[in-house]
């Protein structure tokens, strides 16, 4: 499938991928994340469940402390 | 633009502040300077001695509200800036209602896990205001490092790295140069013409 990751173009061999396979996949490591598919909050507890698909446009923030 | 005509239009925004630590404190008192016309700043802290290293508050403002000292501040560089100061730990619930007027927000805490409440809750309430982040500044040095991405109406400021740790502290340059760059951000946001 083809997505859109936090601007870019992305290519993944699955057709799709659920937000946990997708961060793995990205080798995301950061614990404090808000991620958005199409413009919607997709919250923690539905990281093993939502499905990123084709065309799909994601953005993850990674936040870390300090201020 | 002549500064004359940026501090003309700056006067018609609102600019909402979240915290007043050391990104909140030297972010809102760039604003007042280049002539924002009003500021919403809130936070439930007191001014401590440790906080002197980089938040804009002096020696004889320690055990002072953070809020109350701001304002102070602030009044004493341009009096034409609204403040208006909330004594209140934000959360899911309160921010909505006194952010909602504001033309850009300012996320200026310092837990990752209040930055990402701010953002979720925004998200979910506001999915259309201009949100200016502040994430990963810790320490010195390595100063090209510090840049800000745009991802839709969200801008996050900072080497999106370096978290504040007993070996890693929070120093004024980079906090200065994250919260001047949050405070440039907004300026683009709102001078912007389309």
């Amino acid at each position: 499938m083809n997505i859109t990751l936090n601007n870019r173009p992305e290519t993944f061999n699955q057709a799709e991928l659920t937000i946990n396979e997708l961060l793995k996949e990205k080798n995301f490591s950061f614990k404090m994340l808000v991620i958005k598919v199409n413009g919607v909050l997709v919250k923690k507890d539905k990281y093993d469940s939502y499905i990123v698909k084709d065309g799909d446009d994601v953005t993850v923030l990674h936040l870390v402390s300090g201020g | 633009m002549t500064f004359e005509e940026i501090k003309s239009e700056l006067k018609n925004y609102t600019v909402g502040i979240a915290g007043a630590g050391g990104l909140g404190s030297n972010c809102a008192v760039a604003l007042a300077r280049t002539g924002i016309g009003r500021l919403i700043i809130c936070d439930f802290d007191i001014v401590t001695e440790t906080n002197l290293n980089r938040q804009y508050y002096f020696k004889n403002q320690v055990g002072i509200k953070k809020v109350t000292a701001l304002k102070e501040n602030i009044q004493k560089i341009n009096p034409g800036t609204e403040v208006i100061i909330n004594d209140i730990k934000l959360n899911e619930s309160n921010l909505v209602s006194i952010f909602k007027n504001c033309d850009v927000i300012v996320e200026a805490f310092d837990l990752a896990e209040m930055k990402k409440m701010l953002i979720e809750t925004c998200i979910e309430h506001m999915p259309n205001k201009p949100l200016v982040i502040g994430s990963g500044m810790a320490g010195f040095g390595n100063s090209n490092s510090i840049k800000t991405i745009k991802n839709g109406n969200i801008y996050i400021c900072g080497d999106e790295m370096s978290e504040v740790s007993e070996d890693n502290p929070p120093l004024a340059p980079r906090v200065g140069m994250v919260a001047n760059m949050q405070a440039n951000t907004v300026l683009e946001i709102l001078l912007k013409h389309e």
